[in-house]
């Protein structure tokens, strides 16, 4: 990169930055693009569950189709992968799903700030996820839990070391689950940048890395969309471990 | 592009400085985000799709009946089709035997009068025939006698009626 004489100079980390909304330094509650991006998150998610639905219509409008689609998607969801007596903690996936949906497809928007691209956010959202969980666990099956680790249906002397596997890989499930979402909006983002900022550096040539650009585009709002899906679906098969433990 | 110093060669995620203020922010969206969905959102979606369920169960079962009621009116309207056609049937059958009655009287009326009519004409054209014997046979011999006296005999009027009518009867029986 000719960045020293000015030539071409991309910075695809920097859309990354917190950045104080009012100039100071940053604490712990100073207001920050973060807190402006996730309100708009709640915004954008209370306009289509509470504004889209306000008709409650027999026959529904578009939006209020759209939110009782999202709400059937989501119910049958955790229906169909946690168990029917998961439904009670329907309240809480449904809003991760929406928080970490609005969040990946506002930070789609040119110039937006993605709140779900840092780890330290995903990290809260996946630590949280795996901390109640393994309490509920521990809570509604005291320690017969810990049967999750023994696999009855092995053979006997392969069950210890299944069993050390077992319990590595339920210790990752937070680390995954939280990096898998932020690394892959990040390196959406990032690599839209870099052809961007290719587009400026190209000059007669800039349509190609423009086409470029629109392509990743449309996947990034498939991933947007899949990654929201995937860490909801990930948040129900835990719980699912929570309430049925037994294999 | 001086600012961009600030932010480093490395990646803004692992700047630690801002984690207290992400979480922060963080914790109170999600907060305030499971406020509206399960308070206001969710419990609304979900009424208005139980709502939905029971109109159409219940709209279901209206249809269930109106489709029951519509055959029982086919089956009535049916029945009562067939009772016509027979009540039809049994009219004109009646009707029938009526008029074949009526016509039988009116024919042996008929047949009565024409039976009449021809003993009547029979009778006449008897009478006719006779008379018409009569004169035959009256000419005859006046006109027998008449060339009888032209030829200057004497017309014996016994002898001559007798012979007229004589060769009448044969000609009447040849």
């Amino acid at each position: 990169m000719a960045s020293e004489n000015g030539g071409l100079v991309i910075k695809p980390m920097d859309q990354f930055q917190v950045k104080a909304l009012f100039g100071g330094d940053i604490s712990w509650y100073t207001p920050t693009n973060v807190t402006l991006w996730m309100a708009l998150t709640v915004l954008a998610a209370t306009a289509l569950m509470v504004y889209g639905a306000r008709g409650r219509a027999l026959v529904p409008s578009r939006a209020q189709s759209a939110a009782e689609m999202t709400y059937g998607f989501i119910y049958k969801m955790v229906e169909d992968v946690a168990g029917r007596d998961a439904v009670r903690f329907f309240p809480y996936i449904f809003t991760l799903f929406m928080f970490v949906l609005f969040a990946n497809l506002l930070g789609l928007i040119p110039f937006a700030f993605t709140t779900t691209s840092h780890i330290a956010v995903t990290a809260v959202l996946a630590f949280t996820v795996f901390f109640s969980v393994t309490a509920l666990g521990f809570i509604l099956h005291g320690t017969k839990f810990l049967k999750l680790f023994w696999v009855s249906s092995a053979p006997l002397p392969l069950r210890p070391v299944l069993a050390l596997i077992e319990v590595i890989s339920y210790f990752v499930r937070p680390v995954s689950h939280s990096i898998r979402l932020a690394g892959a909006m990040m390196a959406g983002h990032a690599v839209a940048k870099v052809f961007a900022g290719f587009a400026a550096a190209l000059g007669a040539a800039f349509f190609l890395p423009i086409l470029a650009v629109t392509a990743l585009y449309a996947l990034e709002l498939l991933v947007a969309v899949i990654q929201a899906y995937v860490f909801t679906i990930l948040t129900c098969v835990y719980l699912k471990d929570a309430l049925h433990p037994a294999h | 592009m001086a600012e961009t110093a600030a932010s480093g060669p490395g990646m803004p995620q692992l700047d630690v400085t801002t984690f207290s203020n992400q979480i922060f922010w963080l914790v109170v969206t999600m907060v305030v985000l499971y406020y509206v969905m399960s308070r206001v959102a969710l419990p609304r979606i979900a009424a208005v799709l139980a709502d939905r369920r029971g109109t159409i169960t219940s709209d279901i079962a209206a249809a269930e009946e109106y489709k029951l009621k519509a055959q029982q009116a086919e089956e009535a309207y049916h029945k009562a089709l067939a009772d016509a056609r027979a009540e039809a049937n049994r009219i004109v059958e009646a009707a029938k035997l009526d008029i074949q009655a009526q016509l039988d009287v009116q024919l042996a009326k008929a047949d009565a009068e024409i039976a009449a009519k021809a003993n009547e004409s029979e009778r006449r054209i008897r009478e006719i025939r006779d008379s018409a014997m009569e004169m035959v046979s009256e000419v005859s011999k006046d006109v027998t006698k008449d060339i009888l006296e032209s030829f200057g005999g004497k017309a014996d009027a016994r002898s001559v009626n007798a012979a007229v009518a004589a060769r009448i009867k044969a000609g009447a029986a040849s």
